[in-house]
């Protein structure tokens, strides 16, 4: 990224003078702001519509011939199918509420990134082939035909979507730009419009069990050095079992997890804490993800990937599932599972075989947030912790998109985090809880080809990290979702470098009190406790 | 460009009572037969709208939730935010169509000189959109005195109440003040503020204008271009009634008044202001956030290509096993 965060934050909001239904889209200088087209083996994998390998900036995008007529009978399928859909096309009145509370539209002054404007290059279409004044007046009715010009548009500005929701708690109707966005994307992957940092995941996932396509063996071996990293750090050898039938809970948990750093943290953290109570648990080498890409693909998509979480707990015979920190996943645990691949009827009620608590907001799906079972148990005093192992953090909370706006799991992380740590504070109110900033790489868009789009759009979330740097000295950012956990590292590193991102089960982990541990010198990053202080006094 | 648009075409309206009834003298055509027109394709569009916004099926359950779930007992649920059963979410809808609760959160963004980016609250258009709706519908229900022969008590008791600060002969009325302010407030800001201007197209002008043609020809009526107010409303009853007659002597202020109402009528089920049904029924507002309590199901659920255990297994058995995990078949 050449740009400094001082460049990037002289941002022009005065609109442009063109008319926003004539588009022009120029790839080449966009660089940095949009994402590599999927690979066509990957399509091929999958099955999707029109493998091929192509780049945005190539003048033909090698469409099938009518692909205008399958978008419009997509389009068609999709008015019939989802009354989000329609009740979205017709009920806008571009109050403009919307507008300056998107991430993207913040952060760059494109005014496409108005969620209003995002949903009008398809409401547009949808004006002009199916509404009577949009057939009658065209233009003047704010219909355009689809032409490749628009389909250019569409690609570029509905994978700068990170479906986050934010600016559907604001609209008088609840007008939600993810349902326009996936319903874009849909039609869009028909004539074989994808990217493929969506794509690759989604074909890894479907064949490998996860989206990085960890194989078995290499799952258990990333696992086991977890375990023996713990064992160096702790003294105790924790027992993590695999694919274990019979285990009263299956825990699915999102790969990034036991891939990579700060992830594997969390990780350590779940696995102290199961430790620690004597969990009957197992994790599984086939439902090896809980994430779900699908989500950014298609519906269908999510079905197709989120099918293994039930079929594994069956196979298995689990008694209900756990579910480890993970945003989208939870957009889907929570509002699509039960519907697409439940009824569960096969799982007995989720209750904690510790506290003995029903999980009753979770009777139907029978899978619990890791945090509403953490929470339980440190209400009933079931684990034992030393808050001090945190001190060395000032923390503060981002709310991850979808458990704030998909589930209200709000209070629960703050409670943990509170429960654990002596230093906390709140980012200003206007950012957190339902009204809380994505990260900037949702939604698949979190790679290094997007960079700059990514660091714009994460700029009023890292705004307000700076703001409690600066008057509390924070320095950790807590979450509890994977790829706020990759993305916001290097979304911090460019804008608040002094800040550092862990999940909440890492500081549960640090903190945890463990059976004939020996005395804790660091905490889970093997960082020497008390690591600033002692540095001062040497 | 698009505002004048929107302005030509009401202004052509105003042209059209002037040519029809001023000089052609179709009272009848547009004293009856446009205003029946109207009042049957608002019904029918309206209708036909709803049918197919309820006709097409919900496949999920997916509330925005803008407060804490309900969760552990000892956890605060916020139930006007985040309803977990039908009747929070009645709660829910009511705040929303009757107060307009989502926009009242409606804030502004803008830097400070030190790179801070602030939102401050911005009530404003929370404020004017609810005075307008909220004045539209006394006003409507004023109305009823010209259809109802008693006027019943309650128009009377609206009447009454709206002509609270008795500062004109005829009494000044609050709402004809407050929706022509609310209207030229939502105007004004479509003109001036650069972002809204941009995104404002000329449907979004029409509303606006057709609607202050409304409302600005109904007051001049009442203070300036007087009517007979008798033959009026002969004429209304003789509509709803359907023994439409026409009187002498209405005069053609009432007719433009008129054939405004009456292109309301038919251009809102074809337009943006179909959202007075929308609101009721977006999936993200009226539905509870109890997904994971009671299962909510697709009418198509589709059957999908899946990637099964034993598919998993065939393909990795060697390395499952290298692994030390145990596997189904050997």
């Amino acid at each position: 990224m050449d740009k400094t965060p001082k460049d990037l934050l002289q941002i022009d909001y005065t609109p442009p003078k063109k008319d926003w239904m004539d588009p022009s889209i120029d790839f080449e200088a966009k660089a940095g702001n949009w994402s590599y087209p999927g690979a066509g083996k990957n399509l091929k994998y999958l099955g999707f519509p029109n493998p091929r390998e192509w780049s945005p900036t190539d003048d033909d995008w090698q469409l099938p011939d009518n692909w205008q007529q399958i978008i419009h009978d997509g389009l068609k399928e999709r008015l019939k199918k989802y009354r989000s859909l329609r009740v979205f096309m017709d009920s806008c009145v571009r109050c403009g509420a919307c507008a300056d509370k998107c991430h993207f539209y913040i952060g760059s002054g494109d005014p496409k990134n108005m969620p209003v404007l995002r949903a009008e290059l398809l409401r547009s279409i949808y004006r002009n082939d199916f509404t009577l004044m949009g057939k009658m007046l065209g233009r003047i009715a704010g219909g355009r035909k689809l032409t490749k010009e628009v389909l250019k548009e569409w690609f570029y500005y509905f994978f700068q979507c990170t479906e986050c929701r934010r600016c559907s708690v604001f609209c008088p109707y609840g007008i939600d730009t993810a349902e326009i966005t996936m319903f874009a994307r849909e039609l869009m992957n028909l004539v074989g419009l994808n990217i493929n940092w969506v794509i690759e995941p989604v074909a890894n996932c479907h064949r490998t069990g996860n989206h990085l396509g960890i194989q078995p063996h290499t799952f258990v071996d990333n696992v086991e050095f977890l375990v023996d990293e713990l064992e160096e750090i702790t003294g105790v050898k924790v027992n993590p079992s695999i694919n274990r039938k019979g285990a009263e809970i299956l825990f699915i948990i999102p790969s990034a997890d036991y891939f990579a750093d700060p992830g594997i943290f969390t990780f350590m953290g779940y696995l102290l804490l199961f430790e620690h109570i004597g969990l009957d648990y197992t994790l599984s080498a086939y439902a090896s993800e809980g994430g779900n890409f699908g989500l950014f693909t298609s519906h269908e998509t999510i079905k197709r990937l989120n099918y293994k979480i039930y079929a594994e707990a069956k196979r298995l015979k689990s008694k209900w599932i756990i579910g480890g920190e993970c945003g989208h996943m939870w957009r889907v645990m929570h509002q699509y599972m039960d519907t697409m691949n439940g009824p569960a009827d096969f799982l007995q009620q989720p209750i904690s075989p510790i506290t003995g608590t029903y999980f009753e907001n979770a009777a139907s799906t029978k899978m619990v947030h890791i945090c509403e079972f953490t929470a339980d148990l440190i209400r009933n005093n079931k684990i034992k912790f030393d808050k001090s192992r945190n001190d060395d953090f000032n923390i503060t909370f981002h709310d991850s998109c979808n458990p704030s706006r998909a589930m209200g799991l709000l209070d629960e992380p703050r409670y943990l985090i509170n429960s654990v740590c002596n230093n906390f504070h709140e980012m200003p109110e206007n950012t957190i809880r339902e009204q809380t900033f994505c990260c900037g790489g949702g939604a698949g868009l979190g790679n290094d080809e997007n960079m700059e789009m990514r660091l714009r759009g994460g700029m009023p979330r890292a705004n307000a990290v700076k703001y409690v740097h600066d008057t509390h000295g924070v320095n950790i950012l807590s979450c509890i979702c994977a790829i706020d956990r990759a993305v916001l590292t290097t979304l911090m590193e460019y804008w608040v470098p002094e800040v550092r991102v862990s999940g909440v089960h890492e500081l549960i982990g640090n903190a945890l009190i463990m059976k004939g541990e020996n005395e804790r010198k660091t905490n889970l990053r093997s960082e020497p406790l008390g690591g600033t202080e002692g540095q001062e006094d040497a | 460009m698009r505002a004048l648009t929107a302005l030509l075409a009401v202004a052509g309206l105003l042209g059209l009572v002037y040519v029809g009834v001023g000089l052609a003298g179709q009272q009848y055509l547009f004293g009856v037969v446009v205003p029946y027109v109207a009042i049957v394709v608002f019904l029918v569009g309206m209708v036909y709208r709803v049918l197919l916004w309820a006709g097409a099926p919900v496949p999920f359950r997916i509330p925005t939730v803008s407060g804490q779930q309900k969760s552990l007992p000892w956890i605060h649920q916020d139930k006007l935010e985040s309803p977990s059963n039908g009747l929070h979410v009645l709660g829910r809808m009511a705040l929303e169509v009757l107060l307009f609760r989502s926009l009242f959160r409606n804030t502004r963004v803008a830097m400070t000189p030190a790179q801070r980016v602030v939102y401050q609250s911005d009530k404003l258009l929370w404020a004017a959109s609810l005075a307008f709706h909220w004045c539209f519908l006394l006003i409507f229900l004023r109305h009823m005195r010209f259809f109802l022969e008693p006027v019943p008590w309650l128009v009377s008791f609206l009447d009454g109440f709206d002509g609270f600060f008795q500062l004109t002969v005829p009494t000044f009325l609050l709402t004809n003040a407050v929706i022509v302010g609310a209207l030229l407030f939502l105007l004004g800001r479509r003109l001036l503020d650069a972002q809204l201007r941009y995104i404002s197209m000329p449907s979004d002008y029409f509303a606006l204008f057709i609607l202050l043609g409304v409302a600005l020809s109904g007051i001049s009526m009442r203070y300036l271009t007087k009517v007979d107010l008798v033959a009026v409303k002969e004429l209304s009853l003789g509509l709803v009634t359907l023994q439409p007659v026409v009187p002498a002597g209405i005069g053609l202020p009432f007719f433009v008044h008129l054939l405004f109402v009456s292109v309301l009528f038919i251009y809102f089920p074809f337009s943006k202001l179909v959202h007075m049904g929308g609101v009721f029924l977006s999936p993200t507002r009226n539905l509870a956030n109890n997904n994971r309590m009671r299962r909510h199901v697709n009418p198509w659920n589709p059957e999908v290509e899946v990637h099964t255990y034993d598919q998993w297994e065939d393909e990795f058995r060697d390395k499952i096993k290298a692994a030390g995990i145990a596997v189904e078949r050997e």
